[in-house]
């Protein structure tokens, strides 16, 4: 008898145990990456601005995150009176929520083959493969900007309504510029599923040049710069961390939280960084694929997307309110609707 | 459809992040777009024009650290100026001492100057840059401390000269730091000028045109960049400033941009105007710093503590203080924000019967209103930044 290669369907308690697991571990590996990002920005961008970062707390400071978590969880949590007390407790869930429901699409390693009772199953290394993946990720990043918007509109407070109104402003722009550059990516993968695109992506460049990968990074350009420069908006970060621009807004639409919620919302900006970090490297980077092992090349493409967003923060001031829609509206939106009717001729002359 | 739409009303300050202490004010916003801008001052009030009328007059020196705390030298050079003006004593003082008080009003300069780069970079979101104008700033602190014992308020010049000499080797690290600022500058610059988002953020903000800066009285490095050439070390010079060669930064552009680059300049011009007094102490090695007045100026200290009469000598002016002529007098210095001015009343006593002083801060925070009405919220925090403004002289 040949060894048989089955799909885990075949057997509903190894795929539900195997699903169990890829959750698990997809969940602690997403909330430990948040936690070190707070660690790892600190050192990072002290080492730029000539300071220390966190050394105090255990040895060269690694357990500050930690200790942030503990302060934050027993301090007192304070609802504002004028409040609207629904809304201002599931704010911060409705942030953190989808940054996290996103990664259950993203694909981070090859399929590895796994032996019970004579029998080979094929584990992918995704948590669900959809067949519309990416416009799943676009709806869940959709449902990020709700969050925002009701803690600026719960808290009852000006200085976070500014943040809560300028936010949707600012992700509702950018997403579309984000969006339609990722259209370009899916035109010449044929496929919407992360997975698919992945492989898509494997091999040399255009099939003859051999020392470079074929990754949609040198194919498509211009949609890489406008997704990172769109992800970066959708995130929050400098330069446009306008929504909680501390200067201007205090602390935007977080100024009235506290506590456990507070450090929901600063959870929610690093998962979401790590999602939009995971997703770049998914559509542009080749996800998986590289010299090492597959989950490694996709960890080392996450956070090098990381350490450019964190370099940034350390080197940009942030522009102002009407530069940003200008930006995004008249500069970013024209440009991704060019680049997806440049790329749908290419890919007609080519066929 | 007409919709009914009103203002909000938000109240920026005492206590926010961006106000540079204790400004606060009411901005009536439609949307992101400032109406209407009132200041309101007076949260650091500590009555130092009223309090000086109960103290001699070298008791009012420490008073003046206060002011603009973050050039405590330049409020004392303006005070023992006026001082001396009303003594008239001006022509007595040493060489040596007007000397170090340029060489130190100057570093007081590059100070202030610091930490007004490093906060407008940092309302604007630039967070690096911040960090790196203090790590000069600390430079400054420290030759503050080891001249005059104190980080902030210094109270080292005296009326006839200075409390005490430099201490040794000083002025080879105040050499060294001087001839590396240039570098530190042109990193400010590399991080700041050629950046797009820094030129979006300032150019065309909080434009004050050159009429309206003149009907104000605005001073400093807002005045030069709306195209005034005005400079009292240069048009009306006091502390032997006529002997150093300087260049006045002008700008036309009247717009937050132009307020930054004159300000960069001066930094520049400030590093050679230390390195200028540091070569002219080359020659002055052990020459006094206080001068020959007896009425005025304390002994030296060893002969406080070793003769009788140099002991009485202390006492006396320590008790009693000095009684000027009946009179009065304004003395302006250029301090980093502008024209601070002392009017000094005597009526014979030892103690002044009024002292007013003109804060450039307070002069300059009027031109707010007009900068940023009509313009973005964050407009406003980047126009606070660049008017320098400090709460210590505007509310005294």
């Amino acid at each position: 008898m040949t060894p048989e290669v089955l799909t885990l369907s075949n057997s509903p308690l190894l795929f539900t145990i195997a699903m169990l697991v890829k959750i698990l571990v997809a969940f602690a590996v997403t909330m430990l990456i948040v936690a070190y990002a707070t660690w790892c920005e600190r050192k990072i961008i002290g080492g730029m601005q000539t300071r220390m970062g966190p050394t105090m707390t255990g040895p060269k400071g690694l357990l500050q995150p930690i200790a942030d978590g503990l302060k934050l969880f027993f301090k007192e949590d304070i609802i504002p009176s004028e409040a609207y007390k629904t809304a201002f407790i599931l704010a911060p869930m409705m942030i953190l929520a989808p940054a996290l429901i996103s990664v259950a699409v993203i694909p981070f390693g090859n399929d590895i083959t796994v032996t019970w009772d004579g029998v080979s199953y094929i584990v992918p290394l995704q948590i669900t493969d959809l067949n519309i993946g990416i416009l799943y990720i676009l709806a869940m990043a959709g449902l990020g900007v709700y969050g925002i918007v009701l803690a600026g509109l719960a808290s009852n407070s000006k200085y976070s309504l500014l943040g809560g109104i300028r936010s949707s402003a600012q992700m509702i722009s950018y997403e579309l510029a984000a969006g339609l550059s990722i259209i370009a990516v899916f035109m010449l993968s044929e496929t919407l599923s992360m997975r698919g695109i992945v492989e898509a992506q494997q091999g040399a460049l255009w099939g003859s040049i051999s020392f470079l990968p074929n990754w949609y990074i040198f194919t498509q350009p211009l949609a890489f710069g406008l997704f990172v420069v769109g992800s970066m908006a959708e995130v929050n970060r400098t330069p446009f961390d306008l929504p909680e621009a501390e200067t201007e807004l205090v602390s935007g639409f977080c100024t009235e939280y506290s506590s456990m919620k507070y450090a929901l919302f600063f959870m929610a900006e690093y998962a979401n960084m790590i999602t939009v970090s995971a997703i770049g490297a998914t559509l542009f980077l080749g996800g998986w694929g590289g010299p090492f092992l597959g989950w490694m090349n996709f960890l080392i493409k996450v956070f090098a997307f990381m350490f450019f967003f964190i370099w940034i923060r350390a080197t940009f001031p942030r522009l102002r309110y009407d530069q940003l829609m200008a930006l995004g509206w008249k500069v970013m939106l024209p440009l991704a609707l060019a680049n997806i009717v440049v790329t749908g001729v290419a890919v007609l002359l080519w066929q | 459809m007409a919709f009914n739409t009103e203002t909000m009303t938000i109240n920026m300050g005492p206590q926010h992040p961006s106000t540079h202490g204790v400004l606060q004010l009411i901005l009536e916003l439609d949307g992101e777009v400032v109406q209407k801008a009132t200041p309101h001052i007076g949260f650091l009030h500590r009555g130092t024009e009223k309090l000086s009328e109960h103290r001699t007059y070298h008791q009012v020196i420490p008073l003046t650290d206060r002011l603009d705390y973050l050039a405590p030298m330049s409020n004392n050079l303006g005070y023992v100026l006026a001082v001396e003006k009303l003594l008239g004593i001006t022509d007595q003082i040493p060489e040596r001492a007007k000397v170090i008080r340029v060489m130190m009003a100057e570093l007081t300069r590059l100070k202030s100057h610091l930490v007004w780069l490093a906060c407008h970079a940092l309302d604007i979101g630039a967070m690096t840059v911040f960090l790196y104008c203090f790590r000069e700033r600390e430079n400054i602190m420290d030759f503050y401390e080891k001249i005059s014992g104190a980080r902030m308020t210094s109270n080292y010049f005296r009326v006839g000269g200075l409390s005490a000499d430099l201490p040794e080797g000083i002025e080879a690290e105040i050499r060294a730091f001087a001839e590396s600022m240039h570098g530190h500058v042109e990193t400010y610059e590399g991080l700041l000028t050629g950046n797009k988002i820094w030129q979006k953020r300032t150019q065309g903000v909080g434009i004050i045109s050159k009429e309206a800066a003149i009907d104000i009285g605005l001073t400093g490095a807002s005045l030069r960049a709306s195209g005034v050439d005005w400079d009292l070390r240069r048009d009306n010079p006091y502390s032997g400033y006529e002997d150093y060669d300087f260049v006045v930064p002008v700008r036309e552009e009247c717009d937050t941009w132009a307020r930054y680059h004159v300000r960069l300049e001066e930094m520049r011009q400030s590093a050679r105007l230390v390195l200028q007094a540091l070569d002219k102490l080359q020659g002055l090695q052990g020459a006094p710093i206080l001068a020959d007045c007896p009425q005025i100026c304390l002994p030296p200290k060893q002969d406080v503590v070793n003769t009788i009469e140099g002991l009485i000598h202390h006492f006396k002016i320590i008790t009693e203080g000095f009684k000027p002529e009946p009179g009065e007098i304004y003395q302006g210095v250029e301090a980093p924000k502008g024209e601070l001015g002392y009017y000094l009343v005597s009526d014979g006593s030892p103690r002044p019967l009024r002292m007013k002083i003109r804060p450039p801060s307070f002069v300059n925070l009027q031109a707010l209103p007009q900068m940023v009405e009509g313009k973005m919220l964050a407009d406003v925090v980047a126009v606070i930044g660049t008017l320098d403004i400090v709460l210590g002289e505007i509310d005294r």
